[in-house]
């Protein structure tokens, strides 16, 4: 009998060594693999929307149920976006496949699978553009890069316009300044035409359309879920906060992604704004409100198409309008302020309702913000603290061995890189930077931006934040980082398990969660604990007592 | 140790060896960037796959016990488990670590004085192959069941305050806590 049973050599070699696809990028068929993808939009949320073709699809299914004219519309869809966007028909043209983006993308370095290379994922929609919108394409074909669009040609766009986040790393290599991102914003917004959206997104942006925010929470719940926090932080600090809400007249409006109210460890940091809050109230009268309606920062309408960022953009200044504010204070948000710097000013601007921001503390005129009326916190924290206006004592940070992730939107998106540095060295007495080449400009995406935050596709969030978390890795080795700070939500969401899985030692926190330990509350009782019930440093014994 | 002589020469040149074949499991255009590329930030998966292979060589030659072998292990391992292979080629590498051997001193075997031995010493070495395998595949199962659990507990981490807040937990009270009604 023993006879029968096959060699452990002949085994062996029945696994294929080699991945190498027999045939070249284009006739490599697209496998859609579970752990990788998301999973398919809710008819539910499509037609809250408004959008095209409502209807339950599964992405493994042979059948993706698309109207009989499908490939009319992509042809449409992207001759209007090639008519209207001057950029995206330049993008189209100029790419040389020089290769110097090839491998800065996080998601080709993590993944190993070369349809992530910025230049082959534009590849797979320039080669239809070649086909349709040029004489060498449609003569020469694939020769000349071109291909005609089928139902696979579809397929392959939707699995790998799902793994960009849109974190414009690639366009940093790029001679050209070709922003992949923003051929995979036009390419997201074409499969939207015909109903292929994930659900992660269209489920949050018709909720955030209808509530104001991505989990469709009602005003009074999210007034409990501040008033919870204000009875947490009375009890670490003795000190009662007093958040305003809704209320018309007041100076400032504050709007923050709803991560921070309602997922650890945004909370931590929703904490920390409370008290910052509190605290310039108390010493210089302050005058802020939150507001229940427009309770969103986040926009994952940008990840959908132009007119949805749109709508849920204008939600916030409508907010603004009605309250009758100066100007709009933003809380720690990654692509909200993309949206705000990038095209909020063409789409709903200019807010000529509002101020110009000045910060009514210091005076200091925030000139970056001049046509979009919208303050970054970091921003505004960073001024206070340069101009004295807070007292610190960073020592009951002394746990903390932080270092910093520039999110890619604020830092590459708006150029915001020095500030948030310059609060956490200023609230926290241990920070160490990552290497350069992973920080600033050219920083490593957390990988799961864009929408691209679910749970169904985590092989994909661990590979894509590789990178990162490979960064992180090094600066825990060295200097015992435990600490990633972050000015995002998204980031704050999706960190814990990515580090979990890379670097288990090192935890996650919001700036100003830090901000929210170090100040010295008027009146505060002696803190034994930080935002989180854990003791600080030197006062483990009181803890037990 | 006669086969540890040997190996002690080429060693450079086995893990060179084994380290191509791990990256032709890649598709070419890959391979051909994890080779290329030294730098460890801009190359995670090279660099950590070069340098765990380089460890775990290291440990069999010195007898390390299965902990070390399984830490220096893990890294290559992780990064697998979370790219597109099956359970077996994620793992299959490390078998190919006895025809490495075997190639680098096919010729070193067959000119040596005391043949017999070094086959022998060989086998020993390929059953501790084999039990590096068994390690491989503990630790390709171990970081999937965390992708699982991510997953699971992903809607739960999100709106965990939340649905506490409005008392929608039900959850275990304490063991030995009084509101446990008997089974009646
Ligand atoms: S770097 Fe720019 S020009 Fe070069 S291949 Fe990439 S997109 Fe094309
Ligand atoms: S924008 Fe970011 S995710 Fe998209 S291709 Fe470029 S580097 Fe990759």
């Amino acid at each position: 009998m023993a006879d029968d049973l096959p060699k452990a050599d002949d085994l062996l070699n029945k696994i294929d060594h080699n991945n190498s696809p027999p045939t070249s990028w284009m006739d490599t068929p697209v496998n859609i693999r579970k752990g990788m993808y998301c999973y398919a939009s809710s008819p539910k949320s499509v037609k809250y929307l408004g959008l095209p073709n409502a209807r339950p699809w599964n992405p493994l299914d042979d059948d993706w149920k698309l109207p009989d004219n499908w490939k009319e519309i992509v042809f449409e869809g992207l001759k209007e976006r090639l008519d209207k966007f001057r950029s995206f028909k330049v993008f189209m043209d100029i790419c040389v496949r020089c290769g110097a983006c090839a491998d800065k993308c996080h998601f080709f370095i993590g993944t190993g699978d070369p349809k992530n290379m910025p230049v082959l994922r534009a590849e797979l929609l320039r080669s239809v553009y070649r086909n349709d919108f040029t004489k060498a394409g449609n003569l020469l074909g694939k020769i000349a890069g071109a291909r005609p669009m089928t139902l696979d040609v579809l397929k392959e766009w939707w699995y790998y316009f799902f793994q960009c986040t849109e974190c414009r790393r690639c366009s940093v290599f790029c001679p050209y300044g070709i922003d992949t991102a923003e051929i995979t914003i036009m390419a997201r917004e074409i499969l939207n035409l015909l109903g292929l959206n994930i659900d992660w997104i269209a489920t949050p942006v018709a909720n955030c359309y209808r509530t104001g925010n991505h989990l469709g929470i009602q005003p009074h719940a999210f007034k409990d879920m501040l008033d919870f926090f204000v009875e947490d932080i009375e009890e670490i600090t003795g000190v009662n906060c007093e958040p305003q809400y809704n209320k018309k007249g007041a100076d400032i409006l504050f709007i923050t992604p709803s991560g921070d109210v309602f997922a650890d460890p945004g909370t931590y940091t929703a904490m920390g704004y409370l008290l910052l809050f509190q605290y310039l109230k108390e010493k210089y009268g302050f005058d802020v409100t939150w507001s229940t309606y427009g309770s969103e920062g986040g926009n994952f309408g940008f990840f959908t198409s132009h007119e949805t960022m749109k709508r849920l953009n204008s939600k916030m200044y409508a907010e603004a309008k009605r309250l009758g504010v100066k100007w709009i204070l933003g809380g720690e948000c990654g692509h909200m302020w993309r949206v705000i710097n990038q095209y909020m000013d063409t789409m709903n601007g200019p807010a000529d309702f509002l101020e110009e921001p000045v910060s009514p503390i210091t005076g200091t005129r925030f000139e970056n913000a001049k046509s979009t009326k919208m303050v970054h916190i970091a921003e505004f924290t960073a001024d206070l603290i340069k101009h004295n206006k807070l007292e610190l004592d960073p020592v009951r940070n002394d746990n903390v061995i932080a270092t910093f992730h520039d999110s890619c939107n604020p830092a590459r998106g708006m150029g915001m890189l020095d500030e948030p540095r310059f609060v956490l060295q200023n609230v926290c007495n241990n920070f160490h930077e990552m290497p350069p080449g992973t920080i600033r400009e050219q920083t490593f995406c957390c990988g799961s931006g864009s929408g691209l935050n679910a749970g169904e596709n985590m092989e994909l969030r661990m590979a894509g934040g590789l990178p990162r978390a490979n960064a992180v890795k090094y600066v825990h080795e060295k200097y015992g980082v435990n600490m990633l700070t972050c000015v995002c939500a998204i980031d704050r969401a999706v960190f814990p398990p990515l580090m979990e899985y890379w670097v288990p030692e090192v935890d996650v926190s919001g700036l100003h969660e830090l901000v929210g330990n170090a100040l010295i509350m008027q009146g505060e009782k002696k803190r034994t604990t930080d935002l989180r019930f854990e003791p600080l440093p030197g006062m483990e014994d009181e803890i037990d007592e | 140790m006669a086969l540890a002589e040997l190996i002690e020469q080429k060693k450079k040149a086995i893990i060179n060896k084994w380290y191509e074949h791990v990256v032709a499991t890649y598709p070419s255009d890959t391979a051909r960037f994890l080779k290329k590329e030294n730098d460890q930030f801009a190359n995670p998966v090279g660099t950590t796959t070069m340098h765990s292979l380089d460890a775990v060589f290291e440990g069999l030659l010195n007898g390390a016990d299965i902990e070390t072998l399984s830490s220096d292990l893990d890294p290559v391992i992780r990064i697998r488990a979370v790219q597109d292979f099956t359970p077996s080629k994620a793992v299959s590498f490390i078998f190919l670590l006895k025809n490495v051997v075997r190639e680098c001193l096919a010729k070193e075997i067959s000119k040596h004085k005391n043949k017999k031995e070094i086959e022998k010493e060989l086998d020993v070495f390929y059953t501790k192959v084999d039990g590096l395998c068994l390690i491989g595949f503990d630790i390709y199962m171990k970081c999937r069941e965390q992708l699982l659990s991510f997953q699971a507990n992903h809607i739960k981490d999100r709106t965990y305050r939340l649905l506490k807040k409005a008392d929608l937990l039900s959850e275990v009270p304490e063991v030995g806590a009084e509101n446990i009604s008997p089974n009646v």
